[in-house]
């Protein structure tokens, strides 16, 4: 496989620097332009600040502008941030919000085209090609993982198969019958599968993966490494968020050497979390993204509160867009438990409304056998506790219905001893992550 | 002729039961009568003591979560079938019973059955209309 030749749209990837800023910015004054029109809450934005979108002369005026964040999304629930009307708008996603109401965002029928476009290019990058059987993993629903990655693989003219999430064993069957050639899941579930393989002593060598795709949660080069090991394939990582559009924002061509970031989609900068000032190229900060062609959910200076690096040096492969390391972290509490964002205020919600009172908790989150596991502990007051067994058993099974509804992830409740949970200076300390 | 109960929450882990009844017998608190249930993380420990109201105080000032929930203590003559009487009675009455444990006397004729109802008001008129003989609060504590 030679690596340089994987091209979906060679001219937007290797646009010379010069004339990719150019193309940015005036897809820039035109995003500024639309959303200055039709969505309120950004032009209060812009009257707060004194701000014109025609005083946008260069990309760096950018900097101007206020941040938008997910507290604006969750204050203009559900449908206030959109730049069109809903019978322009195709398809709805969404994700968690920071409390109990999740992210909603929309695409136009041109937004679901760049989105196709730009997970082919990615997609392409990491060696897919029209020859291959793409296995998707990721789960289809509200999530936008699964459809971006299936959209991508139809548009190269790969052969999808649908199996979304779960059910292991029928993961593997599929992928010994069928042929899979290209995995597209999280990469903890990807750890699953070698761990179920060499349990039911499938070798990888006799299926036919080539390719791995692994996103939606962040990784270490050790898992890398462990993954194309155990499964004998090529491994690359993508970055996405469905507040900019899902994945196809960011992914590494199979010189691994970071994430190409669609810049001729979106323009991103590196600010100082604290202090909100941009940062100098090649610093690491918090990435700040805004949308330069989307219709439907335009983003203007988005605080993705993912921590990185872009690198702006062409890369070995031919491509002139910037590279983006691996997450290195986030500047808010939002935890990433199989692939689902879960924010420890959606769990404080949670609890208060059960018992209207709320109680100290801390959340534990393990890995065993690469799969994630969540334990909400919960210290019991006089609200909470009950005389009778099938009360208590009950307010367990209730919380952990609740919780399994908002996170969208299932988690254990254990309650224990009244201030039996670590406190720092007071504070119960909230999140012990054990994957670390 | 109700009792008072003692209920605290304890988590399921080697030497907090002997927290609690350290604490009490620290504290002069006699134990007259026990029960646990269990799952596998946490228990509810419920006692019968002497001093019921000494017994919340130490307890809560070490940190346990403790209230307290009334129950009757019924005296059950000490041969086969004597519980199964009392059941019947509180089944045609249609009164719950949400737990119960039992202790034998010191004298040894009569056990001693605690009963947890959902309407412990209608479980008394229904013992006592069946001639059942509901012992005094100062009786069981004093056991």
């Amino acid at each position: 496989m030679n690596p340089s030749a994987n091209f979906w749209n060679r001219e937007a990837e290797t646009l010379p620097r010069e004339e990719l800023s150019k193309l940015q910015l005036q897809r820039l004054q035109a995003t500024l332009t639309l959303v200055a029109n039709k969505v309120p809450c950004y032009q209060a934005k812009f009257k707060d600040s004194g701000f014109l979108p025609g005083d946008i002369k260069s990309l760096t005026d950018l900097s101007q502008l206020p941040f938008t964040t997910k507290d604006d999304l969750r204050l203009n629930y559900p449908y206030g941030m959109f730049a069109v009307p809903m019978r322009d708008v195709v398809r709805i996603h969404s994700s968690s919000g920071t409390t109990g109401k999740p992210t909603v965002v929309g695409y136009t029928k041109e937004d679901i085209r760049t989105w196709t476009e730009l997970v082919a290019r990615f997609m392409t990058a990491a060696g897919v090609t029209e020859e291959d059987i793409v296995h998707i993993a990721f789960g289809y629903g509200l999530f936008t993982g699964a459809f971006g990655l299936h959209y991508g693989s139809e548009a190269i003219g790969a052969s999808v198969i649908p199996i979304s999430g779960g059910n292991t064993d029928k993961q593997l069957m599929i992928m010994q019958d069928y042929r899979s050639s290209a995995l597209v899941c999280t990469p903890s579930y990807g750890l699953t599968l070698a761990d179920r393989m060499e349990k039911e002593g499938i070798d990888p060598a006799s299926l036919a993966l080539r390719v791995g795709l692994f996103g939606a949660e962040p990784w270490s080069e050790q898992m890398r490494i462990e993954l194309e090991q155990r499964l004998g394939i090529i491994a690359t990582d993508n970055y996405g968020l469905s507040e900019i559009m899902g994945p196809g924002v960011a992914g590494e061509c199979l010189h691994k050497q970071g994430m190409h970031l669609a810049e001729d989609h979106f323009y991103a900068e590196i600010i100082d979390p604290d202090t909100g000032q941009v940062l100098p190229e090649g610093s690491v900060g918090e990435l700040v993204l805004t949308s330069l062609t989307k219709q439907a959910f335009p983003m203007i200076r988005y605080r993705t509160r993912d921590i990185t690096r872009l690198d702006y040096a062409t890369c070995d492969c031919g491509r002139t867009l910037a590279r983006m390391e691996k997450t290195r972290g986030r500047t808010d509490d939002m935890l990433i438990i199989k692939g689902v964002n879960v924010f420890p205020t959606q769990i404080e919600e949670v609890l208060f409304q059960i018992e209207g009172c709320e109680p100290h908790y801390q959340l534990i989150i393990e890995r065993h056998n690469n799969m994630d596991s969540l334990e909400v502990q919960v210290e019991v007051n006089e609200h909470i506790f009950f005389d009778e067994m099938k009360q208590q058993r009950q307010f367990v099974v209730q919380a952990e219905k609740r919780l399994a509804t908002v996170l969208g992830v299932s988690a254990k409740v254990k309650l224990v001893e009244p201030a039996s949970i670590t406190r720092h200076e007071g504070k119960a300390v909230r999140v012990i992550d054990r994957r670390k | 002729m109700k009792v008072e109960q003692i209920s605290i929450f304890i988590e399921n882990k080697s030497g907090r039961l002997a927290e609690v009844t350290g604490i009490l017998g620290k504290n002069d608190v006699n134990i007259r009568a026990l029960s646990l249930a269990d799952t596998s993380d946490f228990g509810i420990l419920r006692l019968i003591v002497d001093d019921s109201k000494k017994a919340l105080k130490v307890l809560k000032e070490q940190r346990f979560t403790v209230s307290i929930t009334h129950v009757i203590g019924v005296a059950v003559s000490d041969t086969p079938g004597g519980l199964t009487k009392i059941l019947q009675i509180l089944d045609k009455n249609n009164v719950n019973v949400e737990y119960m444990y039992a202790f034998v006397e010191r004298s040894g004729d009569n056990a001693v059955i605690i009963f947890r109802f959902d309407d412990i008001d209608e479980a008394i008129v229904a013992l006592t209309d069946n001639d059942i003989k509901i012992l005094l609060s100062e009786r069981i504590t004093s056991i």
